[in-house]
């Protein structure tokens, strides 16, 4: 899933000050998995920033709302009757919900509030880590199914730093070294001799570094 | 035995020397002085000398310009180099840059976190890592061509080298991953700082089962000790260090005063004893701060006057 975290309240207030009339719109998918944006999240913002404008005594609408999803357009339809009654938009997807709001109600400020981090994992309650950098080439086959661009600390594809120790990063000894993951799971699998096969120089220009990427497929399309 | 490269450092490997090789640190700031000054002191007891790349990940001086600044000191340097810091373009066109100068080693690392330096908060780059560079350098050198396949017009001449650390973890792959490095294209090694010379030389018999000692140079890393706090230190804090506790207590044992003299000590033991190990085709002195200690070092250890080549 897309994993997010909340935004501090007083960054949201920053935002929406001005505003008389706000809908905070949260998101049915990962950030109610992640629970930074569902509709239990949205419930708590909306109570944070009625208590606020109270205290400044002014007085302001703030509408709670939860779609299935922000990132197609069908569940988007769903606030078109609606949305042109505010001044702010809180968004509690994910930046990529976020963004497909904001080109959907072209004439309404939306803000974000949660920041989006990663493609990730619930590793246990309240702690996600990150499994996937969407680069565009998958490489797992070649890693036992563990990933050095996201998990590597410098995405090293041959191999650990001199840093590993203990089975953990240099970087922080809570952080997996991915290096470490790999050699163990090619030993589970006894293919620890494919390790010394070279991999080679990365094309990156299906990652990020290729400019904004797109899908087509033509077989969906009709 | 043939040489590929005008290195000084890969002719005194062929003619079956032990080489010696050391490091200095660029300054934080443009007066080269500092560079000189080090290069200087020692260079009459050394091959080559390794300039560092922004080691540790704290901005300096780049190591290209130091390097430059050596060799027309009549220095021969080793270019450190990063992946870290440039994308494949940058990397290719440093090299060239280096060749412009005669520059005739090369050494490819990963390079430190930047997490650990001044600029925590700046994007690596790692679009290679240190074995893709490797490869880089051997392809526009053997090839003589540019990764993208263009033709290079006089492709550079480097002795291509690598960082090995043998304490470090995976354990299962120690031997493996020289094996890859010299798959990729290293021609000599330079290894992590030696203290722990047990664990060393299972790592070198290791490397002997497989033959690897004759495809590659292995230059052993020694590091002087300059205070007990500096092993402390060293053992506590930096990661993928490997310093027994009798180390460390021999250090701390000794009377403040005499700790600089003992650490020079155990340095040259430990060359001493490494010089015998079948494999190990020279050393690679790293005195941090404290060049002016590696002429007395190289003396004492039997690995002076410098071979004269012709």
């Amino acid at each position: 899933m897309i994993v997010a975290d909340k935004k501090p309240i007083e960054e949201i207030i920053g935002y929406v000050q001005d505003a008389n009339r706000i809908l905070i719109l949260g998101c049915n998918e990962c950030v109610t998995v992640c629970e930074a944006g569902g509709k239990k999240e949205v419930g708590v913002l909306a109570s944070a920033l009625r208590m606020h404008f109270l205290q400044q005594g002014r007085e302001v609408k703030v509408d709670e709302r939860t779609l299935e999803r922000q990132c197609d357009h069908e569940y988007l339809e769903e606030i078109r009757d609606i949305a042109d009654q505010y001044d702010a938009i809180v968004s509690l997807a994910c930046g990529v919900g976020i963004q497909f709001t904001a080109e959907k109600y072209h004439s309404r400020p939306v803000y974000p509030g949660v920041d989006t981090c990663f493609l990730g994992v619930t590793e246990e309650r309240g702690v996600w880590t990150e499994r996937c950098q969407a680069c565009g080439k998958c490489v797992l086959a070649e890693t036992g199914a563990v990933c050095p661009v996201s998990r590597c600390a410098k995405r090293l594809l041959n191999g650990p730093c001199g840093g590993s120790t203990n089975g953990k990063c240099e970087l922080n000894p809570e952080l997996p070294c991915a290096w470490q993951l790999i050699i163990d799971r090619l030993t589970a699998l006894n293919r620890l001799d494919e390790y010394e096969k070279l991999m080679p120089i990365k094309d990156w220009s299906t990652d990020r570094a290729g400019g904004p990427r797109k899908v087509v497929r033509e077989d969906v399309q009709s | 035995m043939s040489v590929k490269t005008p290195s000084r450092l890969e002719k005194v490997l062929a003619g079956g020397h032990m080489a010696v090789t050391s490091e200095c640190g660029p300054p934080r700031g443009s007066d080269p002085e500092p560079i000189k000054k080090k290069a200087d002191m020692i260079k009459d007891h050394v091959d080559a000398i390794n300039i560092t790349d922004n080691q540790t990940s704290v901005t300096r001086l780049c190591s290209l310009a130091s390097c430059i600044h050596i060799k027309l000191m009549g220095v021969e340097p080793i270019l450190q180099m990063v992946t870290r810091d440039r994308n494949r373009i940058a990397l290719q066109s440093d090299i060239l840059g280096a060749a412009s100068f005669d520059i005739f080693n090369i050494l490819c690392l990963s390079g430190d976190h930047q997490n650990f330096g001044d600029c925590a908060q700046g994007q690596n780059v790692h679009d290679l890592d240190s074995m893709q560079l490797l490869q880089a350098v051997r392809h526009m050198r053997d090839e003589g061509k540019f990764l993208g396949g263009d033709e290079i017009k006089r492709p550079p001449q480097m002795f291509a080298g690598a960082a090995a650390n043998p304490f470090a973890d995976p354990f299962e792959i120690r031997a493996p991953r020289l094996a890859k490095k010299i798959a990729a294209g290293a021609e000599f090694i330079q290894t992590q700082c030696i203290f722990n010379l047990d664990k060393f030389e299972r790592w070198m018999e290791e490397v002997r089962q497989r033959g690897l000692h004759e495809q590659v140079a292995i230059l052993a890393g020694i590091t002087p000790f300059k205070s007990a706090g500096m092993a402390k230190f060293m053992a506590k804090r930096v990661p993928g260090m490997d310093i027994p506790d009798e180390v460390v207590k021999r250090m701390s044992d000794t009377p403040k005063e005499k700790q600089p003299e003992e650490g020079i000590k155990i340095a040259i033991e430990s060359i001493q004893r490494l010089k015998e190990v079948e494999g190990v085709r020279g050393f690679h002195v790293m005195a941090i701060e404290w060049e002016e200690k590696v002429p007395e070092i190289v003396e004492q250890s039997g690995l002076y006057p410098r071979p004269e080549l012709s």
